[in-house]
């Protein structure tokens, strides 16, 4: 009995014991783990997108797994959660709601949707959650005056379709020159797809061209009726706004009409490889834009990524991919969460985990110089890009690559969006939408507050 | 004239493609009285398995002959459909022998999304090529009377000859044969069919791997077409209206149904479109479906059901 109640004793000693001993171990553990900055990450790994979604998340997925094998951010580690949405907007909500309180807050989402984006823009500002959207989204939100949250950096859908235009323009002769012609709009017939729509027409007001929509229904399979009123009317252009499957669809069925390839440019989420490389050399001529980058396998991240990332066997998906256009896609959109939670370090404490809130004035106040990205290993890849309370988009450089049957090249020189077309309609799309929503606009001299 | 042409032939050509994926439903349909809501995802399937397989052939035997890779690739994912259509009656239908059809079509649901999950887990889920050899380039015909000429699409002439030759082999089959005869039997009536003798869960098995050859032709057109990823499962929705329309028991009515399908949505499309805003066509077919069925509840080929009160 005396030896049970020794043996007890000890026991109880012994774990008391350890509880002393791991407790500060413990607290320093919950310390770490305080200083950590939690990225959700919406994904569509499956389903009828999931070709074009992931190489994008992939690559987002990495560049967050490299800033941790670097130190982290200033010492902060990069934590990140995946969610599956195919793409459809009631589950990236739900996403967005499983995810948003996790790893002591979310940073900021990303949803790569537009449909989601819509649904997002009324709960982020509740949650004081910044939506970045590079490349995608409410075209309107470059405005940051009424969309305090919402960062459609690079560029928008507005700017994509200017730019396109430009392009035509300039292979015309001058945009008196494209009085006249005919240029097809094939979209996905989903918000994405119908964002172009009032820029184009705003074009086509200022040019005379004319200007046909053809909406192509979700996923984009079945397209012969689309090609074969394309072959009817003889667009002298046809700008692809696809996604997914679409993309290649149009191009074979383009291929089967004997529609020239020549003639067709797309958007930049219609100018990868999954768009491309089933069709080959059916596909030889078409020209999409890029949202500044292309396929960039000899950047330096991407040389990094391959070293400290793949070499350790922590890559996330095939190692072939590495530096596809839709993996730096996603690459550069997590960059730029990184840099906007390094830029708000800056005022609120390096070394210090920042909230939603902390992390949106970063991205507000974003400065990535040519010097910065160069030593991001980003040299060649992008241009510099600064924000500001009223401009959440940053920068508008966009160029042409070309498809010649086994990859992309670059085909143009570097373009800007006309912000006298443009402004004007973000300014009044935004005004409908703040006195719609209540919203009272930030004024210059609130925002330096 | 000769645009209304061009719709016309197109709509036809597409009709025949949409009969072979309809085709998949009567024939199991007919057989077991099962609507199977996983046709989509074994088309899917069949045509990830046939591009994979070719794929990793020339790599695994040294082969550099496309055409060898296809035909091994062929059998390969034959078998391999096979081997599902097995495991479907062994471990599923086998269990529901006599229930309720809505509880068979909930089953083949549930087997749907299995099938589609378990093909990109194992084949992956990025877009993958199935060559054979199809021309993608259009031809000119009738240039002589009409302006421009009529243009044919070479891939899907094909398509549609080959579709409509597997048809016609099918509609044999099950008239001509003693196993037609006996899955026939088997779709007229399960107990009475198993009460002369014939082996229920055999002709099963049989009628599902004939289901499985037809989604395996059906994916390597289509996977040609637009290449193979899980958007082939929508192909199986576009054939939906296909068996509303032709009858869910009868091989000419997918035929036909196709053909009125194909037709209907292309011509809809063109000169109906642009009057509403456009991308009609798909809900268009389901439009002229339910028309057909306001008429002939059975659809245009169906056996009429007269219960006795």
């Amino acid at each position: 009995m005396n030896m049970r109640k020794y043996a007890l004793a000890a026991s109880l000693a012994a774990i008391g014991l350890s509880f002393t001993l791991t407790a500060p171990v413990h607290a320093q553990a919950k310390g770490k783990q305080a200083q950590e900055q939690f990225f959700p990450v919406l994904v569509y790994r499956t389903g009828a997108y999931a070709p074009n979604g992931a190489p994008w998340a992939n690559g987002f997925v990495d560049y967050i797994k490299l800033v941790n094998a670097t130190g982290g951010i200033n010492g902060v580690k990069a934590t990140f959660e995946e969610c599956e949405t195919g793409y459809a907007t009631d589950r990236s909500v739900e996403c967005y709601e499983r995810l948003k309180n996790k790893g002591g807050g979310a940073t900021a989402f990303q949803s790569l949707s537009t449909g989601a984006t819509f649904a997002l823009t009324e709960k982020a500002p509740v949650d004081k959650i910044p939506l970045i959207t590079a490349g995608y989204g409410r075209s309107e939100s470059a405005n940051g005056a009424v969309f305090t949250w919402n960062f459609p950096l690079l560029g928008t859908y507005w700017v994509g379709a200017d730019v396109l235009i430009q392009h035509l323009a300039k292979k015309e002769g001058g945009f008196d020159k494209l009085k006249g012609k005919k240029i097809a709009l094939v979209y996905h017939d989903s918000p994405y797809g119908k964002e172009p729509i009032p820029l184009l027409q705003e074009r086509a007001r200022m040019h005379g061209f004319e200007l046909s929509l053809l909406p192509v229904a979700h996923p984009g399979v079945e397209q012969k009726s689309t090609w074969l009123q394309i072959r009817q009317n003889r667009p002298d252009y046809v700008l692809l706004w696809g996604w997914g499957v679409m993309n290649s669809t149009s191009l074979k069925e383009a291929q089967a009409t004997g529609y020239p390839r020549e003639k067709m440019y797309g958007i930049w989420w219609a100018g990868a490889e999954p768009d491309v490389k089933d069709v080959g050399e059916g596909a030889k001529g078409y020209s999409a834009l890029t949202l500044q980058h292309g396929a960039e396998p000899n950047a330096k991240v991407v040389k990094d990524i391959l070293a400290q990332v793949h070499a350790k066997g922590q890559g996330t998906g095939p190692k072939d991919e590495v530096g596809s256009v839709l993996y730096m896609r996603g690459l550069i959109s997590a960059m730029l969460g990184v840099e906007g939670v390094k830029r708000a370090q800056e005022r609120y404490g390096k070394g210090k985990t920042m909230t939603g809130e902390q992390t949106r004035w970063g991205l507000e106040n974003l400065d990535l110089d040519q010097k910065k990205l160069d030593g991001l290993g980003f040299a060649g890849v992008m241009r510099p890009v600064q924000t500001s309370c009223l401009d959440h988009m940053g920068s508008s450089w966009v160029r042409v690559h070309t498809w010649d049957g086994s990859k992309w090249n670059f085909s143009s020189d570097w373009y800007q969006a006309d912000d006298k077309v443009i402004r004007p309609m973000v300014m009044l799309t935004s005004a409908r939408y703040a006195e719609e929503k209540k919203i009272t606009p930030r004024t210059p001299e609130q925002c330096k507050q | 004239m000769g645009f209304f042409l061009e719709v016309l032939i197109g709509g036809l050509m597409t009709g025949m493609l949409y009969s072979l994926v309809a085709l998949g439903f009567v024939l199991i349909f007919k057989a077991s009285g099962v609507f199977n809501f996983a046709q989509g995802a074994m088309v899917l399937f069949a045509a990830l398995a046939m591009a994979r397989f070719s794929e990793w052939i020339p790599g695994w035997l040294g082969v550099d002959n496309l055409m060898v890779a296809n035909i091994l690739a062929f059998i390969i994912a034959a078998f391999l459909m096979f081997v599902v259509a097995w495991l479907i009656e062994r471990l599923v239908l086998r269990h529901l022998v006599n229930q309720e059809g809505a509880t068979l079509l909930m089953a083949t649901l549930g087997i749907a999304y299995f099938i589609d999950g378990l093909g990109q887990t194992v084949f992956g889920s990025d877009i993958y090529k199935i060559d054979v050899g199809m021309p993608k380039e259009p031809v000119m015909v009738l240039q002589g009377v009409f302006e421009g000429g009529l243009l044919i699409n070479k891939e899907d002439f094909i398509a549609a000859l080959v579709a409509a030759m597997l048809v016609a082999a099918l509609a044999l089959f099950f008239q001509k044969t003693a196993t037609g005869r006996a899955l026939r039997a088997v779709a007229d009536d399960h107990q009475a069919a198993q009460s002369i003798g014939i082996p229920l869960n055999r002709i099963w098995v049989i009628v599902w791997c004939v289901a499985g050859v037809v989604a395996l032709v059906a994916g390597i057109i289509w996977g040609s077409k637009m290449g193979v990823q899980f958007s082939l499962v929508t192909v199986a929705l576009r054939a939906l209206p296909v068996v509303i329309l032709g009858g869910l028991t009868s091989v000419p009515g997918a035929i036909i149904g196709g053909l009125i399908i194909g037709v209907g949505e292309k011509v809809s499309e063109v000169y109906l479109g642009p009057l509403v805003g456009g991308g009609i066509e798909i809900w268009f077919a389901y439009m002229l479906a339910l028309v057909f069925l306001l008429f002939r509840p059975q659809g245009l080929f169906g056996e009429k059901i007269i219960d006795r009160v």
